[in-house]
């Protein structure tokens, strides 16, 4: 049993007000185990992204608690969550929207070299440009001269620049085409067994979760429906949305990768 | 971005005021009589060449010597008012759109309650009031309270700014509550912010006219407005001595338009859904096919097209 690094413990998020009140994520609790990495599995609208968002302090939860290697990290305020930022870090889904279109990749960068000190700055940049394939050269270039898989790996560089112990992807791949999901996705693998990094990785494509995760937790319309590790959840689903959410996985996709898959889950179902 | 892409609007536009600004720049140097000399006679007719080419006005001065002279005020007060105006409104506009919570409250209410006001009561109340009036008080005055408008127009802008992921990225990378503001969302609504401040110049230099006209002006300062004034004043227009009033009527029209025009020309330029006409669409449709491509519109430097587009509203619509 590995330590955990990060626990959350009954954290619940309410949108607006009265009448027009939505609990987006209701009482959900997981840890995060230290070098694993760990799949936030549900279909969209299940507040798997609002879970994400509250995890790196960009959002405020409504009630419960947020524990980042044993310290309480619950709605951080201005240096500490700063602070906070050194260690956890993340990815977001939209390789577009994620750039300043005004900067070039050095320009953004740079704001990460100055978080860490301007010393070993440099150091970690072309470190973790080398960790998901670039060179400097890409540093001089504008977002809209990047493709999409380049894009994202300089995000994904970015938040390497700090090192952090916890990495947020939050439907990283999901605007990627195929080859180059498969290439981030393997880079987020590498960063677990080369550098022991911690990610929490969010998606709603259960065949992705199946090929990276250690331990998958399911998510249905806010509620924790489903957690446990990939095998136990993956072949021998106990909820009724994890089983469906399987069923759903395409026909093509499934023969292919998760021939397995198939077998195991008509054994579940002559089973239940 | 490439010149040949300019609407010939905008030509015309930047030719105009081009011409506007060489009159109040270069006019003066040309033109050597003293606005404030008597050269002639009570509204003495216009004769070629000399400083009564346009004629005299009640006190005998030369009317073309004090149109130049009154283009150079009109300039200086609109670009002054009219920056001070973008600025406060800009400023006011980003935080309160950005930070968002009870300062947008606050802020936002202060500036519907100045917008409700009429704007042109307060400069009257305010310009009276000063014991002394000169160009810079005058324009001060206009400046701090004709920016409410841009103030609402930049804090819509920047609200929807404010949600898009490469803020919560830069955000992440440790960059602070300014740095955010001026290199994150700034840029996004500087094009906006552009056109704004010209209608603002534009909107200066007719508080300062109206107010010049109605007597509360720049003491000892030449302007458009005070021409008119006395010209009213005098009954010129009663007498037929159209030189008195034509000639600032004219000018101001010229200023103001050839600015109204420039912005809606820029306003076509930042955003080709407005552009009109068979060859402007087929443009924009090509140039769209062109962005696509990465490389192409590399050319189109840092200040591309793109966050442009995604500024949809017209400066044009707020006022």
């Amino acid at each position: 049993m590995t330590e955990e690094i990060y626990n959350a413990e009954h954290i619940v998020k309410t949108f607006g007000h009265g009448k027009n009140q939505v609990q987006a994520v209701k009482d959900v609790s997981f840890g995060l185990e230290k070098g694993q990495v760990t799949c936030i599995v549900g279909e969209s609208g299940s507040g798997k992204s609002t879970v994400a968002r509250m995890v790196l302090g960009l959002m405020p939860i409504t009630s419960g608690k947020l524990i980042f290697q044993g310290k309480d990290v619950t709605n951080l305020k201005g240096r500490a969550r700063t602070e906070y930022w050194r260690d956890v870090q993340a990815v977001f889904q939209d390789p577009f929207s994620a750039f300043n279109q005004f900067f070039t990749v050095g320009k953004l960068l740079e704001r990460s070299m100055l978080m860490v000190g301007k010393n070993v700055g440099q150091e970690r940049l072309e470190e973790s440009l080398g960790y998901v394939g670039m060179d400097l050269s890409v540093l001089a270039r504008y977002p809209h001269q990047l493709s999409g898989g380049q894009r994202q790996r300089v995000m994904i560089a970015r938040a390497l620049m700090m090192q952090p112990e916890l990495l947020i992807a939050d439907e990283a791949t999901s605007m990627l085409d195929a080859s180059l999901r498969v290439n981030v996705l393997n880079v987020l693998k590498d960063l677990r067994d080369q550098l022991g990094m911690t990610v929490l990785f969010i998606t709603h494509d259960i065949g992705q979760a199946c090929y990276l995760a250690d331990r998958v937790l399911v998510m249905e319309n806010g509620v924790m429906v489903e957690q446990g590790t990939t095998d136990e959840v993956i072949f021998n689903p106990q909820h009724e949305y994890t089983k469906r959410l399987l069923a759903d996985v395409p026909k093509l996709h499934e023969e292919i990768e998760l021939h397995d898959l198939q077998e195991e889950l008509q054994k579940a179902g002559e089973l239940a | 971005m490439s010149l040949r892409g300019l609407s010939p609007r905008f030509w015309v536009a930047a030719v105009l005021v081009a011409f506007v600004v060489l009159v109040g720049l270069i006019g003066p140097l040309i033109v050597s009589t003293n606005p404030d000399a008597t050269v002639g006679g009570l509204y003495e007719e216009p004769r070629c060449c000399g400083p009564l080419i346009l004629g005299a006005d009640n006190e005998g001065q030369s009317v073309i010597s004090n149109l130049v002279y009154g283009t150079r005020t009109s300039l200086i007060i609109g670009l002054v008012a009219g920056l001070i105006g973008t600025a406060i409104g800009l400023l006011v506009g980003l935080v309160a759109g950005y930070r968002g919570g009870w300062i947008d409250d606050v802020l936002s209410a202060i500036v519907n309650v100045g917008l409700a006001i009429p704007v042109l009561v307060i400069i009257i109340l305010v310009s009276v009031s000063l014991p002394k009036r000169n160009l810079y008080t005058l324009a001060l005055v206009i400046g701090f309270t004709a920016w409410f408008w841009v103030a609402r127009a930049v804090r819509a802008q920047s609200s929807s700014i404010r949600t898009r992921e490469h803020i919560d990225v830069a955000k992440l990378s440790g960059a602070g509550f300014w740095s955010i503001l001026r290199r994150d969302v700034l840029p996004y609504l500087l094009s906006y912010v552009v056109m704004a401040c010209i209608l603002q110049i534009s909107g200066a230099i007719l508080f300062e006219s109206t107010l010049s006209m109605l007597g509360l002006g720049a003491s000892n300062t030449t302007s458009l407005g005070t021409m008119l004034y006395w010209a009213i004043q005098w009954g010129s227009v009663r007498t037929g001595a159209w030189w008195a009033f034509v000639p600032p009527t004219f000018m101001l029209t010229l200023i103001v338009f050839s600015l109204l025009l420039l912005q809606s020309s820029l306003n076509e330029v930042f955003n080709p859904r407005l552009r009109r006409g068979r060859a402007a669409r087929k443009k924009a449709v090509k140039e769209g096919t062109e962005l696509g491509t990465p490389i192409e519109a590399g050319d189109a430097g840092p200040v591309g097209t793109e966050g442009i587009l995604e500024s949809p509203v017209s400066a044009g619509r707020d006022r």
